[in-house]
């Protein structure tokens, strides 16, 4: 009984709780790339950059906190600089919108244009990150290092395996599921936020109601800024801050929103998850965990790893490619990316 | 001087003239309908008035005011209701949004009693009324769309097509809706491929062909008239 317990420990430490905390920060992300799309109807590449422009500012911010001594002690630093960063990927959406992504908007361009803008913007903005910053792997959690440590669980529990909760991963999730929330009551209980759902259901008609374009295009923006903000944030609390990885994150927070059915919000929580814990599961080493669970002369001789750590990018794009071949509109029935 | 009055209006979808010198007109507690073979210009015509074609000629006035060149927002804001024949409802949202969508450039809070008029009009849409337009019956979608229009309160109603895609009880039914708007005071105009049911409703009716009057009489003058019978109405 207990061999099953500890493999159980074994498989929630390694696989459910970081895939938990990286499908939360997908999720976050990919609701920012799934609601411009709703609204604007296109891919908007430049997200996964205005997650690192934000985390950039709030890691500056951090810095001038930890300068001055100011800190909310055992939560990170960060969190307290987090507004910061919400304000400076807010005010980047929306001045990029302004000088860019409006030109195209006004001149009713097809979305393969605005999309091809975005990599624009997604590259000054990549210039304007390294340019401030640098390119470097840089730490920006202080603070407590977990929630529950291994050793801890192992003397509560009796197990000889131990599960471990960073305060990274706890804070994600919370963190996640309040501007999760906070999202959801918006667009389901507020009027703007209904502008906004039906702006994204059928413009024609929401422009009939006196919908106000602009102003849910603003919305748009200033929402999805903020989303990145949280999203870059939490992922450079629980790994670490290098400008380059979240050009690459873009590949799963695209294949999150995607799988979930583009323009659909709870569609892309779903694929956060969905998509985090695939690569988790799929780069997991199972030979420990079945070493508890199988007689000792089954005992595997390989690392029963599936596929190594080193591809776990291909998942997500493995996922892509299936989705739309198979259903292109996703779980959820968003709309199809044309 | 009629209470809304489209005169002469000329004009198209940016190429060649769709209707030439079309006149349409209706007034407060009267249904007009707009009929005609198909490519003849009819919602053209009504697309005109409420300012989604550009006119080249012509004006369009509502009670006296000329709205030749406001946008069908300012129209709708001006008191015109619009209901497209398709995509015609926020699919993704609940019978309740769609009608509060309505009501979005009204004051928030004065909208209460009409919802609770459109609920009077079409009971189906109280009982369903949590539930998602999109899984909705083309009769039922075709009730939210008009009752979505009714939150404006509008003093014009314009219908296009209300009946396509319909079964004939389901149309029957709307008829008899449009009837029980048109008791309290609003002025309707609507376009209809099913001519005959929809002339016997009518206090007016205008029969195009080619984008110009052919005829123009009451429903019943025209339903009853041998030429407009034999050349639109198959006999």
């Amino acid at each position: 009984m207990s061999d099953v317990a500890n493999a159980l420990v074994l498989l929630t430490n390694f696989v459910i709780v970081p895939g938990v905390a990286y499908g939360s920060q997908l999720a976050l992300g990919a609701l920012g790339v799934t609601l411009v799309f709703g609204i604007l109807r296109f891919a908007n590449f430049s997200h996964g950059d205005v997650m690192a422009f934000g985390t950039m500012v709030v890691l500056l911010t951090t810095w001038w906190f930890q300068g001055m001594d100011v800190g909310i002690a055992p939560l990170p630093t960060a969190l307290l600089a987090l507004p910061f960063g919400i304000v400076a990927a807010a005010a980047f959406n929306l001045s990029a919108d302004r000088l860019v992504f409006r030109f195209y908007r006004r001149r009713k361009s097809p979305p393969v244009i605005l999309l091809i803008a975005s990599i624009g913007v997604m590259f000054a903005l990549q210039g304007i990150v390294r340019f401030i910053i640098g390119p470097d792997d840089r730490r920006l959690a202080d603070g407590a290092r977990f929630l529950i440590k291994a050793s801890e669980f192992k003397e509560a529990t009796g197990l000889k395996e131990g599960l471990a909760i960073k305060l990274s991963q706890g804070l994600t999730v919370a963190v996640t599921a309040i501007a999760v929330t906070a999202l959801f009551w918006f667009l389901h209980r507020t009027r703007a936020g209904k502008a906004m759902r039906a702006y994204s259901d059928n413009e024609d008609l929401a422009l009939l109601s006196g919908v106000n374009p602009d102003r849910v295009v603003f919305y748009a923006w200033l929402i999805a800024g903020t989303l990145a903000a949280v999203a870059g944030t939490m992922y450079g609390i629980d790994k670490s801050f290098k400008p380059f990885t979240y050009f690459q994150i873009l590949l799963p927070i695209f294949a999150a929103a995607i799988l979930g059915g583009i323009g659909n919000p709870l569609g892309a929580v779903a694929g956060g998850f969905i998509v985090a814990l695939s690569e988790t599961a799929v780069t997991y080493a199972y030979k420990k965990f079945l070493r508890y669970l199988v007689p000792e002369s089954w005992e595997p001789s390989g690392l029963m790893q599936l596929l190594s750590t080193d591809y776990k990018l291909a998942i997500s794009f493995l996922i892509l490619v299936v989705v739309l071949l198979v259903r292109p509109t996703g779980i959820f029935r968003g709309r199809v990316l044309t | 001087m009629s209470f809304l009055a489209g005169a002469g209006m000329t004009g198209g979808y940016g190429g060649p003239d769709i209707i030439r010198g079309c006149t349409i007109e209706a007034e407060p507690g009267r249904v007009a309908v707009i009929v005609g073979p198909n490519g003849a210009g009819k919602s053209t015509a009504m697309k005109a008035i409420f300012g989604m074609v550009q006119l080249r000629e012509g004006t369009v006035e509502l009670d006296g005011e000329d709205i030749t060149r406001l946008s069908p927002q300012e129209r709708v804001r001006k008191g015109m209701g619009f209901v497209p024949q398709e995509r015609n409802v926020f699919t993704t949202m609940t019978v309740q949004e769609n009608l509060e969508m309505g009501a979005y450039i009204r004051e928030a809070g004065a909208a209460a009693d009409t919802m609770a008029q459109v609920f009077d009009l079409f009971p189906i849409l109280k009982e369903r009324r949590r539930q998602i337009a999109g899984e909705l019956s083309g009769g039922q979608r075709q009730q939210v769309a008009i009752g979505r229009a009714l939150m404006t309160e509008p003093r014009l109603l314009m219908l296009d097509e209300p009946t396509a895609g319909v079964s004939p009880v389901v149309m029957d039914d709307l008829f008899d809706r449009i009837l029980e708007i048109r008791a309290t005071g609003i002025a309707i105009l609507m376009v209809e491929q099913n001519a005959a049911q929809a002339l016997s409703i009518a206090d007016r009716g205008y029969v195009l062909v080619t984008g110009e009057n052919r005829y123009t009489d009451t429903g019943e003058a025209l339903l009853s008239d041998p030429e407009v019978r034999r050349s639109f109405l198959g006999g």
